[in-house]
Formats: C-alpha cells, sequence, structure tokens
C-alpha cells in the first residue's frame, strides 16, 4: 500500500512539472502585459525599464526557474495589475472558492444519493423517469444561461435572494446550486447503473433470502458497493466543478479563484494566470491522489494490479 | 441493432431467486424505456437543426447583421408591441433575434462536429497504442492523459483566446487538446480487455503486425463505444463553445453565436428578457437532443460503458 502511495504520488508530482512548464509558456504566450499597464504615450525607455523592474528582461529559462523555485515556497511575485503580491490574493480568494465548492458539492451529494438510490430501486417507475429527467437536463442545460434566468427571476424580479457578491448564507443559494447541478447528472446516472447492477448481484439476494429488511439491503449493502465508481469519478467530477466555476463566479460576482483567472487572463496578469492555473492543479491533482489512494483501499484489486 | 435478448421490462430480476440463471448480467443493459424505440424526437431536432445551419442565408427573414436603432428592443410577437418583422424580437442594435439565432446553429453546429472529430481520432489512436503495447508506453500515455484530464478546459480556451485572439479555430483547439483524453481513457480500457481474448493471440500468432491488430482487429471492436462518446459530447462542446463565446474568449462579434447573444443580453435582461432567454433554449434543445440520442445509443450499443 506505502509502495502504491509513492508511486501515486511520484506521478501526480511529474504531471504537475509538466502542467507548470506549459502554464509558463502559454502565460507568456497572452501577448505582452506592458501594453496594459502603460500609458499609450510611454517612450521606448519606459518600457525597457518596465521590463527590467518586473523582470521581464531575462532569459526565459532564468524566469521559469526562479518561477518555480518561488511557487515552491508560496511566493508567486506581485500581481502586474492589482500591485501585490498574488500570494495574498490567492489567500483571499482560494477561501471563498472553496466554500463555494464544498457548498455546490454538499448540494449535489443530497440531490444525487436519494434520486440515484430511489431510480435503481423502483426501476422504470415514474420516480425513475423524473430522475432520468433530472439527469439529462443537468447535462444539457448551459449553466451560464441558468445562472443569468436565475439572477434575473430569483434575484431581480423576485428579490427572494442576493445577486451576487459572498455575504452570508443566502448569497451562496443560487451560485452554488447552479454549480452543483451539473455534478447531480453525472453522479446520479453513475450511482444508478451501479444499484442495478448491484441489486442483481448473488450477495445481494442472499441478503434478502437471510431476512436482512430490505430498506437495509439497498443503504447498507447495495450502496456501499454501488459506491465505487462513483469514487473513481470523484476526481472528475471535482475538475469539472472548477471549470464550471469560472463561469458560474463571474456571472455572480463571486470574489473566487475562477474570478480572479477571468479578471487575471483579461487583464494579461502573468503572475495571476500562473498562480490560479497552478494552485487549481494542485489542489486537482490532491484531490485525485487521495481519490486513488481510497479506492486502492477500497477497492484491494487496483492495489496490486501495477 | 434490434433488443433482441434485452429482457424488455423484467419485474422478475427484483425476485430474488428467478433471475440467478441469467448467466451474461455484465452484458444485460439497463431495462431503460428508451432502448425500445428509436428516439425519433431527438433525431428529427438535430435534422432540423443541421438544416437550419445548411440554409440559413435562405431561411432567415432577415440580414442578421443589418442593424436599425428605430428597431431596437423589440419584444416577441406574442407581445403588445411585437411584430411578425421580428418574431423572436430584436437585440440592442435592432438585429433581427430569430436570423441571428438562425445563423448561430452554423457556429454551434461546427465548433461540436468539428472539435469533436479531432479529439476522438487523437484519443482513440492513443488509446488504441496504449492498450495494444501496455507496458511503459502505456503508462507514459496514460500519465499524459491524466495530466490532460485535470486541466480545466475553459482556462485554457481563455489563455489561448488572449495569447492568438479569439476565433473559431482557437476554440476548436483549446477544446480537442483537452478532450482526446477522455477517448483514449475510455478506448484504452477497452483495448486492454480486447487484449485477452483469443481472436487477438490468434491473429498475432498468424503473424498480424501491429498495425494490422490495432486497425483490423481492435479499432473495429471500439467503434460502438467511439460512436456513443462522440454523440455525448458534441452536445457537451456546443456548451462548452457558448460558455466561451459567453465570456468573450469564443467567436468574436459581430458574427451570431449563441453564446455571445446570451451575454449581449445580460445587461439588458431587465428589459428585454428575450435576448438572453432564445438563445439559450436553442442550446438547451440541441444540446438535449444530442445527449438523448447519445443514451439510446449507449443503451443500444454498448450498455457497459457508464461515461459521463
Amino acid at each position: 500500500m506505502l509502495r502504491f502511495v509513492f508511486f501515486r504520488l511520484l506521478q501526480s508530482l511529474i504531471a504537475l512539472a509538466i502542467l507548470s512548464v506549459v502554464v509558463f509558456v502559454l502565460a507568456r504566450a497572452t501577448g505582452d502585459p506592458l501594453h496594459m499597464i502603460l500609458p499609450m504615450n510611454a517612450s521606448e525607455e519606459d518600457y525597457a525599464n518596465a521590463r527590467r523592474y518586473l523582470g521581464l528582461d531575462r532569459p526565459y529559462v532564468t524566469q521559469y526557474l526562479s518561477f518555480v523555485g518561488r511557487a515552491v515556497t508560496g511566493d508567486f511575485g506581485n500581481s502586474i495589475r492589482a500591485r501585490r503580491p498574488v500570494s495574498e490574493l490567492l489567500r483571499e480568494r482560494l477561501p471563498n472558492s472553496l466554500k463555494l465548492a464544498a457548498f455546490a458539492m454538499s448540494v449535489s451529494l443530497a440531490i444525487a444519493f436519494p434520486l440515484g438510490v430511489m431510480a435503481a430501486v423502483k426501476k422504470g417507475t415514474r420516480i425513475d423517469r423524473a430522475a432520468q429527467l433530472v439527469a439529462v437536463l443537468g447535462q444539457s442545460l448551459p449553466t451560464f444561461w441558468v445562472a443569468i434566468v436565475l439572477v434575473e427571476f430569483v434575484a431581480g424580479r423576485l428579490q427572494w435572494l442576493p445577486a451576487g457578491g459572498a455575504e452570508g448564507f443566502a448569497s451562496y443559494v443560487l451560485p452554488g446550486f447552479t454549480l452543483g447541478w451539473f455534478v447531480v447528472a453525472g453522479m446520479m446516472r453513475l450511482l444508478r447503473s451501479g444499484m442495478l447492477e448491484v441489486l442483481d448481484s448473488e450477495y445481494v439476494k442472499l441478503a434478502r433470502l437471510k431476512g436482512v429488511a430490505e430498506r437495509k439491503v439497498v443503504w447498507v449493502h447495495a450502496l456501499k458497493n454501488a459506491l465505487i465508481p462513483v469514487v473513481t469519478f470523484a476526481g472528475i467530477y471535482f475538475a469539472i466543478l472548477v471549470t464550471t466555476a469560472i463561469v458560474v463566479e463571474t456571472v455572480f460576482a463571486w470574489p473566487g479563484l475562477g474570478r480572479l483567472a477571468y479578471d487575471g487572463i483579461t487583464s494579461r496578469d502573468f503572475p495571476v494566470i500562473q498562480a490560479v492555473v497552478l494552485s487549481t492543479a494542485v489542489i486537482v491533482a490532491a484531490v485525485n491522489l487521495c481519490v486513488d489512494c481510497l479506492y486502492a483501499v477500497i477497492d484491494p484489486r487496483i492495489r496490486y494490479s501495477r | 441493432m434490434s433488443s433482441a435478448g434485452h429482457p424488455r421490462s423484467d419485474p422478475a430480476s427484483r425476485l430474488p431467486l428467478q433471475s440467478s440463471a441469467l448467466p451474461d448480467r455484465a452484458a444485460r443493459p439497463e431495462p431503460g424505456q428508451r432502448s425500445r424505440h428509436w428516439p425519433v424526437v431527438s433525431i428529427s431536432i438535430i435534422v432540423v437543426f443541421v438544416l437550419v445551419a445548411l440554409l440559413a442565408p435562405l431561411l432567415s427573414p432577415a440580414d442578421p447583421y443589418e442593424q436599425s436603432l428605430r428597431l431596437r428592443f423589440r419584444p416577441p410577437v406574442w407581445d403588445e408591441r411585437g411584430s411578425w418583422a421580428n418574431p423572436l424580437g430584436t437585440d440592442r442594435l435592432g438585429r433581427d433575434m430569430l436570423s441571428r439565432i438562425l445563423w448561430g446553429s452554423r457556429v454551434s453546429l461546427a465548433a461540436g462536429v468539428v472539435t469533436v472529430l479531432i479529439a476522438s481520432a487523437f484519443g482513440a489512436a492513443i488509446g488504441l497504442v496504449a492498450g495494444y503495447y501496455g507496458g511503459r508506453v502505456d503508462a507514459t500515455l496514460m500519465r499524459v492523459t491524466d495530466a490532460t484530464l485535470a486541466f480545466p478546459v475553459i482556462l485554457l480556451a481563455l489563455i489561448l483566446a488572449v495569447t492568438v485572439g479569439p476565433s473559431f479555430t482557437n476554440v476548436v483547439i483549446a477544446i480537442a487538446v483537452i478532450l482526446w483524453a477522455r477517448y483514449a481513457r475510455v478506448i484504452r480500457g477497452q483495448v486492454l480487455t480486447l487484449m485477452q481474448l483469443d481472436f487477438i493471440a490468434q491473429a498475432r500468432i498468424a503473424g498480424a503486425g501491429a498495425w494490422r491488430v490495432i486497425t483490423r482487429h481492435l479499432l473495429p471492436n471500439t467503434l460502438n463505444t467511439l460512436v456513443v462518446l462522440v454523440t455525448l459530447q458534441i452536445g457537451y462542446v456546443i456548451i462548452v463553445e457558448a460558455s466561451l463565446s459567453f465570456l468573450g474568449a469564443g467567436i468574436p462579434p459581430p458574427t451570431p453565436a449563441w453564446g455571445s447573444m446570451i451575454a449581449e443580453g445580460r445587461d439588458v435582461i431587465t428589459i428585454a428578457w428575450w435576448v438572453s432567454f432564445f438563445p439559450g433554449l436553442v442550446i438547451l434543445l440541441v444540446v438535449l437532443a444530442f445527449n438523448l440520442l447519445g443514451d439510446w445509443l449507449r443503451d443500444t450499443l454498448d450498455p457497459r460503458l457508464r461515461q459521463l
């Protein structure tokens, strides 16, 4: 098991190293940031000074190495636009994003679990069809459109909930549901098909034969095994959540990482882009690592497959 | 193509004793209602959508680019201020919404189809090679695949959009560069299973080389999966393209694209809800059609595939 964790960790680190190069190159490719920060009438000399001041005149390899060296210690340099350390911005924004993601995830778990299990147990009934509808709608609705419509009707016309910002619990509701909606669909489907398969298995039949209460058969015996595919995909769901968050945070003016990334890219703020992409990647990689280890604990076949 | 052998509705399977005789549990599809009939509605929506995209110049009542300040924010025809000249109203610049929506189908359809074709061809090739050779080749390719899967598509597309400027080509590239990894993962998993089967061993004993085994034996056996994934992902790509256009990183204005139309309507939604509403509705309809068709194909062709 330790061996498995070690190799898995090594893989994650290699993936992150590759990613850091890609990010560095892409961030350098987004055009000259000096056009954005210097006034229109700046002279050649102003450009040269600014370039030297920001360290942009050094060779790319040097820039990359110093970037990685400092990034490891959490120092991402200063935001070119905000003129503040990027690490400060991250510290401000990251908790907001995590809180929103956690809320969205709990919303989707709370909906997906009962719905997925009930759909499998009551296969072919109205509940099942309703669940399928929720799933297919969840995958077909454009998130940003849902967000706009919700802002207009629930926050604007009905004035039930705030339209944006991150103040108090009420402000979590709209972005949280919008963000969680897509994940519900996939998770529910996996759970339903997993449950269908497991409910048909020998050991569930044995449990029923032994006279175990049906509720216990479904929610304990069957659910435990139907969870395996859901756990496998948890990492992918998380990546989807992060991606969707950029759009959702932009629409709801949520002060999180997604919003920071969007602002960073529109103003060509290299250090911010690098920091956001890398910290996102580290979080996604860490989640994936945990998921894989968890998976190896649940299902020993994985551990020995390599 | 028929559902022969699929138990239609099978109340017996809930009873503990009778169904244990089923030998091939794994190969059974979910006995969903859909697997019985052709998904006529989805197919018709898609056909109509393709025709609209092809015939947009003939079908649209007005020039989608023509502005008219006099006609700004005309409501749809059923509103008392609306008129048949602009059945779905007009936008901020007085352009006809219906014509713009019809023209917008070109962008969405082209983005969906082109991106998915590129991604699936590349991803399938990687998956086939990784699964066939196994060992170090497999490990390396799968690490790259995993790293790709963990990268948020929209972030990459945003970076590309400000790098080279927003354009159709960049949207396609940005999405395809990430999307192939899903195909690689799924196809590789299938190939690993296929490689255990006797007919592959026989082909190799008969002297078939790598190229022949991959193209003649492995690829045909993964085609069903590919068709299902492609159908399901066209819908997904249409949504991603629309999200990018919405964020201003997709198809640049004034070209009509559904995502950017929603974005244009966002600021004026309190006075002209239709500008954002209709493009979103059309996206929903089209993506829904592709997803339902994909679900049906999966239930029919490849019940084992539990892909997102």
